[in-house]
């Protein structure tokens, strides 16, 4: 496993305490590389930006990479690099594309959340993108979803996940 | 929050560790080896001493045993201090002793100098028992395997069956990287920090210009110096400037030396003007003083020689398939002796193998002698992989 911008590595900690996962973290700060390290897991300082050139192909099972992706410069190409050193990939990102969000930007303002609690000055978000975007950029690059779901506060959503979902979670993979 | 301000509170949260102190005042020890060494180039040491120095107790499991590897001008004297010359404080003191990030109340810490040094270990200023005479020209090349080898026999005769840690910085890291490659039943955790896993064209270059001082200068004579009663001073000197600004980044150069004048203004002379000049030039006649030339030599061929890859088809992965050890791997970003991208290469190849390994790049200023120093950071990483490594014994 590779969890991309893994911060204190508390999940590779449960993957590895839950399901005998092994695997490594990457994270570009130096507060989250000590954390990761005293949390006992592997951590490698790298920037995602500069993409995992360190990784072969086919290097790992499964290529995390949680809450991150709305945060990157590059994001076509670290999706399409998570899929190239591994088999599969599970992302998950904010969907900008909730109800309430698209009220607020209709009202003439920014979207604030629980999820997105930044205000647009301070905000790490670069690449605003909803799971319809999602969808589309897939299908666009030949990634195939593996399985896909949508959460509020915590609870899956059944139907109009792009409307109600606040959290999506995706499972891909590339055909080779 | 700022990351700024976020490691600012971060460093100032209260920790929960007595005060870092010293071990103390310690003394070295020397055990005779009388079973011949093989060296990597077919010959044989028949007989050598290995001084080292040992800080904490090893426990009665002995697993807690680090062995801590010197670089190119360190030795055995890692931790603490000598009793009859209190300011020679060993090279690793604010890294290892009581509550230090390597704490010797849970670990029992090992320095040994390696063959062919010379600080009382066998080495070419020692007698070869052949002839009576200082070996000199006729000691032989000796290699990180060859330490390595010998740094096993001292474990075998201290009772350290495996060692909990092999650390080292720049030379010091080849050697914890060679263990896992030569040992690698023998070592459960390797701290890698500053290292390359072979040195560049540019790096044995300088090795070259480096040996090439001290081998013409006419008190050299051919490495048998000691019977003529000089010592080839100003070769060892010129060696060690050239080092020495290999060691520093240009923006630590610039930050403590400037373009500063030792006498206020330029001389229009060729003797010292700028204070990097006397700075380099007092390094020097230190260091000319107390480290032996053929020592030098030898010590920079075999940074010239490692290359763990060269007998796996340059194949740094190959190499490193028999290692068994968990890895922590610490580079400086200002290092450009060997910079972060050679530490990569190390972490790539243990990625290859499915190894355990956790890589830091620090952001400090002071270039490839960063190791060496109090980085908070750094340190703060150190401490707690060791703690790790400590709830693992």
């Amino acid at each position: 496993m590779l969890d991309l911008g893994c911060g204190d590595g508390v999940l590779l900690k449960y993957l590895e305490q839950t399901r005998n996962a092994r695997g490594y973290g990457i994270d570009i700060d130096d507060a989250n590389v000590l954390a990761c390290v005293r949390n006992g897991v592997n951590v490698i300082q790298s920037d995602l930006e500069r993409g995992l050139a360190g990784f072969d192909a086919g290097s790992f099972d499964c290529v995390i990479l949680s809450q991150t992706l709305q945060a990157v410069r590059h994001t076509e190409e670290i999706v399409l690099e998570m899929l190239r050193v591994g088999r599969e990939a599970i992302v998950s990102f904010p969907n900008f594309g909730r109800w309430d969000l698209r009220l607020q930007v209709a009202l003439g303002r920014m979207p604030v959340s629980a999820e997105l609690p930044y205000q647009w000055y301070n905000t790490p978000n670069v690449h605003l993108f909803t799971i319809a975007d999602f969808e589309s950029f897939c299908s666009g690059h030949g990634i195939r979803v593996l399985e896909r779901v949508a959460l509020h506060r915590g609870r899956p959503v059944g139907a109009l996940a792009n409307l109600l979902g606040s959290i999506a979670v995706y499972r891909i993979e590339k055909p080779r | 929050m700022s990351d700024r301000l976020k490691r600012v509170f971060l460093f100032m949260a209260p920790r929960n560790h007595i005060e870092p102190r010293s071990v103390g005042a310690v003394r070295p020890q020397t055990l005779h080896f009388a079973e011949p060494l093989r060296l990597k180039s077919g010959a044989v040491l028949d007989s050598y001493d290995l001084v080292y120095e040992t800080y904490g107790t090893l426990n009665a499991a002995k697993s807690n045993a680090v062995l801590a590897c010197h670089a190119l001008n360190a030795a055995h004297h890692v931790a603490g201090w000598y009793a009859e010359d209190p300011d020679n404080v060993g090279w690793w003191d604010n890294m290892i002793g009581p509550g230090k990030p390597v704490d010797t109340d849970k670990f029992f810490v090992v320095g040994v100098n390696n063959v062919g040094g010379c600080f009382g270990s066998t080495g070419p200023k020692s007698v070869d028992p052949k002839t009576g005479n200082p070996y000199g020209s006729s000691f032989p090349v000796v290699t990180v395997e060859d330490w390595v080898n010998a740094q096993a026999r001292l474990a075998d005769r201290l009772g350290i069956g495996t060692f909990a840690a092999v650390m080292g910085g720049s030379l010091g890291a080849m050697q914890a990287l060679q263990w896992t490659i030569g040992y690698p039943e023998r070592i459960r955790n390797s701290i890698v920090v500053a290292a390359a896993p072979k040195l560049s064209a540019q790096n044995i270059a300088f090795n070259e210009v480096a040996r090439q001082a001290i081998t013409t200068d006419p008190d050299f004579h051919g490495g048998d110096y000691y019977g003529h009663g000089v010592v080839p001073r100003r070769g060892l000197r010129l060696a060690r400037m050239i080092g020495h600004i290999t060691y520093l980044s240009d923006d630590v150069m610039m930050e403590k030396f400037g373009r500063a004048l030792s006498s206020g203004s330029i001389g229009f002379h060729f003797d010292v003007d700028f204070e990097i000049e006397s700075y380099l030039r007092h390094q020097g006649d230190k260091f000319s003083e107390y480290f032996d030339a053929n020592t030098y030599l030898l010590i920079t061929r075999a940074l010239d020689y490692f290359d763990p890859a060269a007998a796996h088809g340059n194949d740094l992965s190959r190499a490193l398939a028999v290692a068994r050890a968990r890895f922590l791997v610490v580079s400086f970003t200002s290092d450009w002796r060997f910079s972060p991208e050679r530490s990569r290469e190390i972490v790539k190849a243990l990625l290859d193998n499915r190894r355990d390994v956790s890589y830091a790049e620090i952001d400090a200023s002071h270039g490839h002698d960063a190791f060496l120093l109090d980085d908070r950071r750094y340190h703060a990483l150190l401490r707690a992989y060791f703690d790790g490594i400590f709830e693992r014994l």
